[in-house]
């Protein structure tokens, strides 16, 4: 192993990791806060209406970043109970759990702004097509996880059940993403994807991604701050958390 | 290092496992995934009969009318091979337009009238202001074809 390798392990272990985090949640807050003041100004002042929707188009600024965060959050949440179970570290699993309740509330905030969204549009607050249905799926997986790991006392235990859920639960993302191709679906297919140019307004397009920018700063900042009241409450038996609480209160 | 590489191998084959098997379910499923069938699908007996289904496709140019008694509308959803002519009682989305995506859930009856309970507009993904429309339109009907096409193929 060379020096680079062994240095990013250190930040490994919980007892580093807490400083680093605390020292970087502020530069995310203010990430966040920039990027999203930038693309809701181009997204509502700036952005032009659309020629068939109408202004209601206009849920495309928040509903996009939102269903886009949700997905790539699970995949990030199973990246980390992957090596949390590959190679046993404590902070993966942390990480893990730190994910879940952001994950849940973004697919949740996806659902809802779509509900908003197909009322006017499509003439149904919900359908049961494969897109809503497969997000609904990845909704109760999230509430899953953090059921199932609520309801192990063992950390280390409900760290194991919770990385297995989230690792099968994973097969659900690219189904979520490809069921508008996959199937005939109500919801439209990807405006945005990797195979070809978007099919929108570039101004749109700037808001939606500056947006989506500010919904992962943010989602990083407060998986960050929850990552850390984690470690202190799992590692409180420990002589590093009891100085730096005994420091702080003095 | 031995266990670790096991375990590295059991999540990387469990993980194929569960994805070869979650293909295979939804392969079987396909046809019950279907969230509407098309004109041709229709005409070639692919929907179920006395039943509830739903049909997706295009409202024709100058198709839409409305009866007599003014709460009933008349329009033909084509996929440009095949159309079919629904009948429809209530109020219709906004997105409701001539030449745009539609999806019409109801009953095919003898005389070949679909009658739908609720018909709701599909949209398609592309977000344009209304000056670029316009230029489009002015392009030529080649474009709104090959768009249209595009809209029935997702």
């Amino acid at each position: 192993m060379n020096n680079g390798l062994l240095n990013w392990f250190k930040f490994a272990s919980p007892q580093s990791f807490y400083p680093l985090a605390g020292k970087m949640i502020p530069w995310f807050w203010a990430l966040a806060a920039v990027l999203g003041a930038a693309g809701l100004y181009i997204g509502f002042f700036v952005a032009p209406t659309d020629a068939q929707q109408g202004e209601g188009y206009r849920i495309i600024f928040l509903h996009v970043p939102a269903a886009w965060m949700s997905m790539f959050i699970y995949l990030v949440m199973a990246f980390w109970a992957a090596i949390g179970l590959i190679y046993k570290t404590r902070l993966s699993g942390m990480m893990a759990s730190a994910l879940a309740p952001t994950g849940a509330l973004l697919t949740l905030l996806a659902l809802w702004t779509g509900a908003f969204w197909g009322k006017p549009m499509w003439g149904a607050w919900w359908v049961w097509d494969a897109r809503l249905t497969s997000e609904l799926i990845l909704f109760f997986l999230y509430i899953g996880f953090i059921a199932l790991q609520a309801a192990i006392d063992d950390p280390r235990r409900a760290d194991k059940a919770g990385a297995i859920l989230a690792l099968v639960g994973a097969v659900n993302i690219p189904i979520i993403y490809f069921s508008v191709k996959w199937w005939n679906t109500l919801h439209q297919g990807a405006s945005v994807s990797l195979s070809k140019s978007p099919s929108m307004a570039t101004t749109m397009l700037w808001g939606m991604l500056l947006c989506a920018l500010a919904f992962w700063m943010y989602s990083i900042a407060v998986a960050l701050m929850r990552v850390r009241s984690i470690i202190l409450e799992r590692e409180r038996g420990t002589e590093w958390v009891r100085q730096r609480l005994t420091s702080a209160a003095r | 290092m031995k266990a670790r590489q096991q375990r590295i191998a059991l999540i990387v084959g469990g993980l194929a496992v569960l994805g070869i098997a979650a293909a295979l379910v939804l392969n079987a499923f396909q046809s019950n995934l279907v969230f509407f069938f098309s004109p041709t699908q229709v005409a070639t007996g692919e929907a179920p009969k006395d039943r509830l289904f739903r049909v997706g496709g295009l409202v024709k140019e100058g198709s839409l009318s409305r009866d007599a008694d003014g709460v009933t509308v008349r329009f033909v959803i084509t996929d440009t091979v095949k159309d079919m002519t629904v009948a429809y009682k209530g109020i219709l989305p906004d997105l409701f337009r001539e030449g745009k995506g539609v999806v019409a859930q109801g009953k095919l009856g003898a005389d070949g009238l679909f009658v739908a309970s609720e018909v709701l507009a599909k949209h398609d993904e592309n977000y344009m202001p209304p000056e670029a429309t316009k230029a489009i339109n002015d392009a030529g009907s080649r474009e709104i074809n090959e768009k249209a096409a595009h809209t029935l193929k997702q």
